[in-house]
Parts: C-alpha cells; structure tokens; sequence
C-alpha cells in the first residue's frame, strides 16, 4: 500500500431531484482511498453506499463537490471519457455477477479486452485469468447459464481484471454465493489486493469486511 | 468477427422466431415492390420495342376534324364531312418539303374479305408502290412483287392460314367482285405500330389495289419516315406549313410522341403499383421496430452491464443497428432471390411476354428493391438504436 491517493472525494454530494422533494444520497462527504488500500464500505440500505460506489465506478457524476479517480476529475469529463476510464481504470464485481448472456465465459472475459485494444487476445492472457481464477478450460466454452454462481463469479472476476485496472470495485461480491464458495471469492479478492489492487467492497458482511485494512460506515449520505 | 457484429447475430439467433417473422415482412415488401417493378419494366421494353421501330415516322392524313391524338392506330381514314383522303397533289407537296428528312410514300388501304384455300377471312389490304414496298418492308422469305397480281403478306396472315410463297388468296367477296393474288413474299414482323400495320395484312402494288378497288390518286395516308428522329419537328413543320397555311388540310401525326406518351403512362402506372407495393414494406418497417424497441426492452440490463464494463454509447448504437441491418440484409436479399420467380410469374401472367425479362432494365427493380429495404430496416432500428445508447447505465443495470 502506497500513500498515493487513487480515489479522492471532496465534500461530494449526490441529490436527486424527485417531484416529491429532493433526495439527499451523498451529504458533502469527503474521502480518500490510498493506491493498494482494501476498504470496506458498510451501512443500511439508502445509506448512500451503491451512489458512493457509482460515483467512485464512473457511473455518475457528483451534484457537488470533486471525485477524483487516479488523479482525474469525473465531473469534467464527457460521457466518451468517463466510459473509455471505466475500461481501463476500474474492474467490477458485481452480486449478481453480470456476465453477458449471449457471451461464453472466454468471450466474456475477452471483451473489456478487445473494446480497449480492438484486436483479439492472441498472448494467451484471457486463458491465463481464467485458469487463475479456477475456471477449468473445458468451462471456457459455456454460457454463463451453464455456470454456478461461483463459476460466474470467477469469470466476472478474471472480466474485471483483463485490463489490469488499478481499483476493483465490488458490490456485494458474494451476496449470491454460498459461504464456502463466497469465502474462496474473498481469498482470491485479497489476493488482488495483495498483489496491488486497489479494493473497494461495499458488503452488509461482516466477514467480507473483515478482509479489509479499513471500513468506512456510511449513514444518510454520510461518513459515521 | 467483430465482437459487437458477434452479440447482433447472437440475439438474433436467440429470438429466432421473432426474427424471421420481421425479416419476413421485409422479404414481401421487397418482393412486391420488385415483382411491380420488373412488371413494369418488361411493360415499358416490350411496348418500346414494338413501336420504336416505327417511332420515327410522320403519318399525314386528310384533316377530317380535331385529333384525337391516337387516329393513327386505327388504320384507314376516319369519317367526318371534310375528304377522307389526300390528293396527289398534297403528296407532291408533302413529297417535296418533306424528302430532304427521309422517305416519303403513299398508300391505299382497305379492309376486305379474303378467301384462303375455300375458307372465308378479313385482312387489311395496302396499296403501295413496288419500289415502297421494297424500301419500307423486310422480307423473311420470297421476293417482293414483280407484277401486279402478286402481293407480299404479314407474318401473322401467313401463319394463321398456313400460306407459303405461290399460294394464292382470293380478295373481295364472291358476290360482288372478287380477285386472285399470287403471295410473292412473307414479311419479317413489324409489330404494332402507327404508319400501317403489316403483320396481318397484304400488301398489293398500287396499280393492281387502284385497278380493283378504284379512286386512283386518292391516298388515305402519306407517311414520312424520317432518317433522323431529330428531324422529326422539322419535317413535321414544313408539312404544317406549306399544306395547313391556310386552312386544315391535312393532320400530322407524330408516331414518336405516342410512343413517349406510352411509355410515360407506363412509367406513372409501374410508379404507381410500385408505391402501393411499398406499403407493404412500410408495414415490415413498423415490424422491424416493433422487433428492434423489444430487443433494446429485454436487453436493458445487458445494456447496463455493457456500459459499466466500458462499452462506448456508439458501441451500442452499433450493435442494434446491426440487427437491423442484418435482418434487413437477409430479408432483402431472400426477397430479391424469390423476385426472380415471382417477377417472372408475374411479368408472364399480367404482361404475357417474358423476351425481356433477363435485361438489366427488368433486373434494376430488384436493386432498387434491396436498397429501399435494407435501407427502411436501418431506418426502423435508429431510433431504438439510439435509445439503447442513451440509457442511464445505473438505470440500466437496475433494470431486470
């Protein structure tokens, strides 16, 4: 872990005009995630951490305040921008693991690839993140509907780091797995993390939290 | 292939049913509106071809009231108080105006009762002179006439009554006077046309046609069979001026410019059947984005995923305008493939002559088709195409 900070947020509030009144998601909250740092963000449910999570993944932009995601500022940057960081920047995890239908799981895995490179992987290296992360090769041909959950989970991960993103941002990562199977999830997250990942798990979990260097409690937009 | 090309032929393929069903309509719609074009085209090629021949030539006639603009077609003269037939001296002045532009020659026509081997029938008899005859007409077999009992045929008379070269057709009724002419020669056919029509007709030297049927020197038609059909209006004017100064005397008509009314009345009438056909693609274009706002429906979520992993808006603007566009392309050209039996049906069935069905003139239709139907599919994927792209990932994602 560096002391450079990866993810900076200064006094950033997220409101959404609803005709009912505007609801307050982010209330200038302020924070800063070092390079290499595993965090936990943990709260109730309208606490504010899935708006947190979109702003810090490049899936929108703050009301107020500054995001600052590896130096740059969200909140200056085009939709064109924002999605080409994404790509490179960020890795997602997600609960329901959000592997594409119509895709096998070596397509899947390839497919940040070729949008960043534009050519198919001929290093080897798709087939090198699926062994990593324990998918036998005979799977690497079937949809995500012939897979388990942890099948599913294991490709959405080896997805999230074709493009070697410098933050993972995980959603509940294991939310839909048994313990068992979430627990191997969890070892191979710490794992990245270890090896120099930048890990954000938002988790109701104890024990998912209990792999991070630091949790961040959230309560009506804010940090308690 | 490229990935996106990849994920458009997969959800395709999935909805497999709903797929063929809109590419279907596309298929019709391309299919009616080509079958309609080709229809027309053959229309306009085979009416061409029948008159163009003779779309050079000026038919002068006795002025006999107000045209009616298609007398020509008729043969022979029409009724009326003024004469119903030219002077010799009218085709000498016609003759002497108008031969600079090409020839200029007389005929005598009638129709009358013809006996063929005992069996009783009607032709149109021309009287024309030999040396008309020789330039006007072209032979397929036989000689032209020699004497004035002998006559050369049209095509179709010879057919219909078996006639060959020396058999010998009596003319006129048995009641009143009647006459045998020796067949010297067979007309190649001339088809349809507005100077004189020669396929089921025989054609008599001017002497023995005056020397039966009288009034020499009363011609019921001059015709000017102009060798530029740039000259056409010329010849046309020095005719109106030197013989209609004054008064009526003659009426002029221009076969060039039946044949362009013709063949402009095709074109409106294919036009017009061809637009008709095109509703029926206009009803595969709303299938198509009935089918294309499902897809974008049913794959928000996906939509969702695709944008939060890094896919660019326009990636996704790809992606269903290639459905669209591949649906587009197989009904358009499955439809063009089924035009060339369908057209060819038709074209035999409405205009009952397929010598020109296999030109590039009949077979443009079909392009024309691929195009507007390939072209109204991508049309009908925009918009959903569009709104994929401008989903709220967030939004999208929560989608189920």
């Amino acid at each position: 872990m560096s002391n450079r900070p990866v993810i900076e947020l200064d006094d950033v509030s997220k409101i959404y005009p609803l005709p009912s009144g505007n609801v307050v998601a982010l209330d200038h909250l302020s924070l800063q995630i070092q390079e290499g740092e595993f965090v936990a963000i943990m709260g109730p449910s309208g606490s504010g951490k899935s708006t947190l999570l979109n702003q810090i993944g490049c899936l929108d932009v703050p009301t107020s305040g500054s995001v600052l995601i590896d130096g740059k500022n969200i909140g200056e940057m085009d939709d064109k921008d924002l999605t080409e960081l994404r790509l490179s920047t960020i890795g997602y995890i997600f609960q329901n693991f959000n592997l594409i239908p119509l895709l096998n799981a070596y397509e899947n895995v390839e497919y940040p690839y070729l949008m960043k490179y534009r050519k198919p992987d001929d290093s080897g290296k798709v087939t090198g993140l699926l062994q990593q992360v324990g998918i036998d090769p005979s799977l690497a041909s079937h949809k995500p509907s012939e897979l388990s959950g942890g099948q599913q989970q294991r490709v959405a991960i080896a997805r999230s780091l074709v493009n070697d993103p410098k933050i993972l941002l995980c959603d509940e990562p294991t939310g839909n797995l048994d313990s068992k199977t979430g627990g191997q999830i969890m070892e191979m997250i710490n794992d990245l993390n270890r090896r120099g990942n930048t890990v954000i798990v938002v988790t109701h979990d104890m024990a998912v939290a209990g792999f991070a260097h630091r949790r961040i409690n959230l309560q009506d937009g804010r940090i308690v | 292939m490229d990935i996106v090309l990849t994920l458009s032929f997969r959800s395709i393929r999935l909805h497999g049913l709903r797929s063929i069903l809109a590419t279907l309509g596309i298929i019709i719609g391309v299919v009616a509106i080509a079958s309609m074009g080709m229809m027309g085209a053959n229309l306009d090629q085979l009416v061409t071809s029948q008159l163009s021949s003779l779309g050079n030539v000026l038919v002068v006639r006795a002025y006999t009231g107000p045209a009616t603009g298609f007398e020509g077609l008729g043969g022979g003269g029409g009724g009326g108080g003024a004469s119903s037939t030219l002077t010799s001296a009218n085709f000498q002045t016609i003759q002497r105006v108008a031969e600079k532009y090409g020839t200029v020659y007389f005929l005598y026509t009638t129709n009358d009762i013809i006996t063929i081997k005992g069996d009783e029938g009607f032709a149109t008899i021309y009287g024309m002179t030999p040396e008309s005859i020789s330039k006007i007409f072209t032979l397929r077999n036989g000689t032209f006439p020699r004497t004035t009992g002998s006559a050369v045929i049209g095509p179709s008379l010879a057919d219909r009554w078996d006639l060959k070269v020396g058999d010998h057709i009596k003319i006129g009724s048995a009641e009143s006077s009647q006459e045998t002419i020796r067949v010297a020669g067979i007309l190649e056919p001339r088809g349809l046309s507005v100077d004189l029509n020669s396929d089921n007709a025989i054609i008599a030297p001017d002497k023995w046609y005056t020397n039966f049927y009288g009034g020499e020197g009363q011609y019921n038609q001059v015709n000017v069979a102009v060798t530029d059909i740039k000259d056409i209006q010329a010849a046309n004017d020095a005719i109106n001026n030197s013989l209609n100064h004054r008064k009526n005397v003659v009426s002029i008509f221009d076969s060039s410019r039946l044949l362009s009314t013709i063949t402009s009345a095709i074109g409106s009438i294919t036009a017009f059947v061809m637009a008709i056909a095109a509703i029926s693609l206009l009803v595969a274009a709303v299938a198509i984005f009935n089918v294309m706002m499902m897809s974008v429906t049913e794959r928000t979520h996906e939509i969702g995923i695709l944008r939060s992993i890094g896919t660019q808006r326009k990636e996704i603007r790809k992606m269903f305008l290639y459905e669209s566009l591949i649906l587009g392309v197989i009904g358009a050209f499955i439809g063009a493939a089924l035009s060339l039996l369908i057209g060819y049906t038709v074209v035999l069935l409405l205009v009952g002559n397929t010598e020109f069905f296999f030109t590039l003139q009949s077979f443009l239709p079909i392009g024309e088709a691929i195009l507007v139907g390939i072209l109204v599919t991508v049309l009908s994927g925009a918009y959903p195409a569009w709104k994929a792209s401008n989903l709220n990932p967030i939004e999208a994602l929560r989608a189920e």
